[in-house]
């Protein structure tokens, strides 16, 4: 039971990261359709950003903050540039262009900072709590991830629902013809929430070199896949659902560590995403769609 | 219009492909192409199968897979298992590595190809990702460490006929009646089924000659390079492939086969700057996509009316009044 509740603590802290990453993916397809296989990327490059911040000497705060800020940045650029033109063409294009713009900032990654591996500093002296007399751990860095996690959670469902540019966001993603006519401009629409979901993949990204201490070029194809099958497990295009998504692969993935082999990890993430496009394409909390011929 | 077999074009093209065979074999044996290019000749080859086998699935059926790179590591990892350790010959290491990928194509694709568009991507990287996690926790195997010691089976002409085989072989189900319900199913879902066309198993079928093709590779590949570890059938090598069909052109046989003798050539010369090879073929695929959506070749294919047509173009010959309106 000890076993449990520990990789339960585990698996929720990891699934922090999964979900906010999760959620720029949600946000994005529910409004362009577009599986932005490059948002792991800006993850990778929210890390080093924060990374960068903090081996000058910022705090953890401003680090994060400046990360969110360079990617949301990033996350425009790279919507303007490669993805706008592609808007009316056939998705398969786009989605190779994803995958192209995937590579490419990995790839440049490589080329500017190099292959090897980074040790992120040490923000936060590591504080353990023990709790049942010591049969459970619980890390100040895991309560600063859960915490920083639900803090921009709710956040974000403020956005989405209390302000004018989260009413566009929600007009867009229902009918984006319907919005334009109604003088909404899909463009800032579409912009916006590109920042909005590459800012939390930064965050996340910081947040993961915080947690783990390591950051390297390549760090961001994992995750950004595994974020991708929770966004699809909650249903792509459902902010809740990407949140919950997250958590519960976060869980899943801690507790086959914990009792079997944590070589089985990845396996176990595709297999849950294979039986839930299988079994229910539209996700936990998804509507069905009828596709309209 | 019935084709012949024996028509003059066909045989033109096979006296061309045997002298190729038949000077770089002597090539080899007298030591004028030297290792390395013997290297990226082989590799070129198996780049060739790699691409035409991933057209079927991704360019003539329109079905996107981005889990190529599985089917290679079955068939790779099964004939190795069959020569070094049960002790059988390479061509029936071949075939069983080629077999053991269709079946996985098959087994993947029943429930996977009723998805569609970036969901059948997403289930297929999905696929060929399991594949390889379960290929490393495979002791027998190897695991992480891989398989060393294979004997170098694979030579010149081994991977000269293979490769021509599965181009013709691929280029006769493109033209047939098969392939012809699969390029329906490209272009239209929807009308390809109202026409009587079985959608689901003819993608079932794509999929699985796709796979068994891609295994071969496998297998030529394993038997080549002495070694083969889970980590060269990454989504990495996925990619590689699919940039060979993308670029070339979804659906063109000719553009695929360019694209991958063009790419090989171009990743030899950048052996020493991998990185740097990565960016270029991720703002390859990007500009191609931006500019040229459909690829090189698009969906045309090499003929010698083509030739003839872009020589008459080329040396402005073939103007007359009736198909030149500029000018009239």
């Amino acid at each position: 039971m000890e076993v449990f509740f520990q990789q339960l603590i585990n698996g929720l802290s990891l699934g922090s990261i999964y979900a906010l990453i999760a959620l720029g993916y949600t946000m994005v397809y529910g409004i362009i359709r577009l599986i932005n296989f490059a948002h792991g990327d800006v993850y990778m490059v929210g890390a080093y950003v924060g990374f960068w911040a903090t081996t000058q000497g910022w705090g953890f705060l401003p680090a994060l903050l400046l990360s969110m800020v360079v990617c949301a940045v990033l996350g425009m650029v790279i919507e303007r540039l490669a993805y706008k033109r592609l808007r009316e063409a056939p998705r398969i294009a786009v989605l190779i262009t994803a995958i192209g713009v995937s590579f490419f900032l990995e790839s440049t990654g490589v080329l500017a900072v190099g292959a090897k591996v980074r040790t992120f500093p040490n923000v936060f002296p590591e504080v353990k709590f023990q709790l049942f007399n010591g049969a459970i751990v619980v890390t100040n860095r895991q309560l600063v991830i859960m915490v920083v996690t639900v803090l921009l959670m709710l956040l974000l469902q403020y956005i989405v629902h209390r302000t004018k540019i989260g009413k566009a966001m929600r007009a867009v993603s229902h009918d984006a013809q319907a919005a334009m006519l109604m003088g909404i401009n899909v463009n800032n629409t579409v912009s916006a929430t590109f920042a909005i979901g590459s800012a939390l993949a930064a965050a996340a990204g910081v947040l993961v070199g915080v947690y783990y201490n390591a950051i390297n070029p390549y760090m961001g194809i994992m995750p950004g896949l595994k974020a991708f099958v929770a966004a699809v497990v909650g249903g792509i295009g459902v902010i809740p659902g990407a949140f919950v998504g997250g958590l519960s692969l976060g869980v899943i993935e801690a507790l086959v560590s914990g009792y079997g082999s944590s070589l089985w990890r990845d396996a176990v993430a595709f297999a849950l995403l294979i039986i839930i496009l299988i079994v229910k394409p539209s996700g936990l909390f998804g509507s069905n769609a009828r596709e309209k011929v | 219009m019935k084709k012949m077999f024996f028509s003059l074009p066909n045989l033109l093209m096979a006296l061309l492909l045997l002298a190729f065979y038949g000077l770089t074999y002597a090539g080899l044996e007298q030591g004028w192409i030297d290792d390395y290019y013997k290297l990226n000749l082989f590799l070129i080859c198996i780049n060739i199968i790699l691409a035409v086998s991933l057209n079927v699935i991704n360019g003539m059926t329109g079905q996107f897979s981005i889990g190529h790179a599985g089917f290679m590591a079955i068939g790779a990892y099964g004939s190795a298992v069959m020569t070094m350790k049960l002790g059988f010959p390479f061509g029936a290491a071949l075939i069983v590595g080629a077999v053991g990928a269709a079946l996985a194509g098959l087994i993947v694709g029943i429930p996977t190809l009723r998805l569609k568009g970036d969901y059948l991507a997403i289930a297929t990287l999905g696929f060929g990702e399991i594949i390889r996690v379960i290929i490393l926790n495979i002791e027998y195997v190897g695991g992480a460490a891989g398989l060393n010691g294979i004997a170098q089976y694979t030579n010149w002409h081994w991977i000269f006929f293979l490769t021509v085989a599965t181009v013709l072989v691929i280029k006769n189900f493109m033209t047939s009646t098969h392939g012809r319900a699969c390029i329906a199913i490209r272009e239209n879902e929807i009308a390809a089924e109202t026409m009587g066309v079985d959608i689901t198993r003819y993608k079932v079928i794509a999929f699985t000659i796709g796979a068994f093709f891609a295994g071969l590779a496998g297998a030529l590949h394993a038997h080549y390079f002495y070694t083969i570890q889970p980590t060269t059938f990454g989504f990495m090598k996925s990619f590689d492939i699919l940039v060979f069909v993308v670029l070339g052109g979804l659906g063109s046989l000719t553009g695929s086969i360019l694209s991958a003798i063009g790419l090989t050539v171009l990743s030899a010369f950048l052996q020493d700057y991998a990185e740097l090879r990565m960016v270029i073929y991720s703002l390859l695929l990007i500009i191609v996509m931006l500019v040229r959506p459909q690829g090189l070749m698009g969906t045309a294919e090499f003929s010698y009316r083509g030739v003839a047509k872009l020589y008459d173009r080329l040396s402005g010959k073939g103007r007359g009044p009736g198909n030149d309106t500029a000018v009239g």
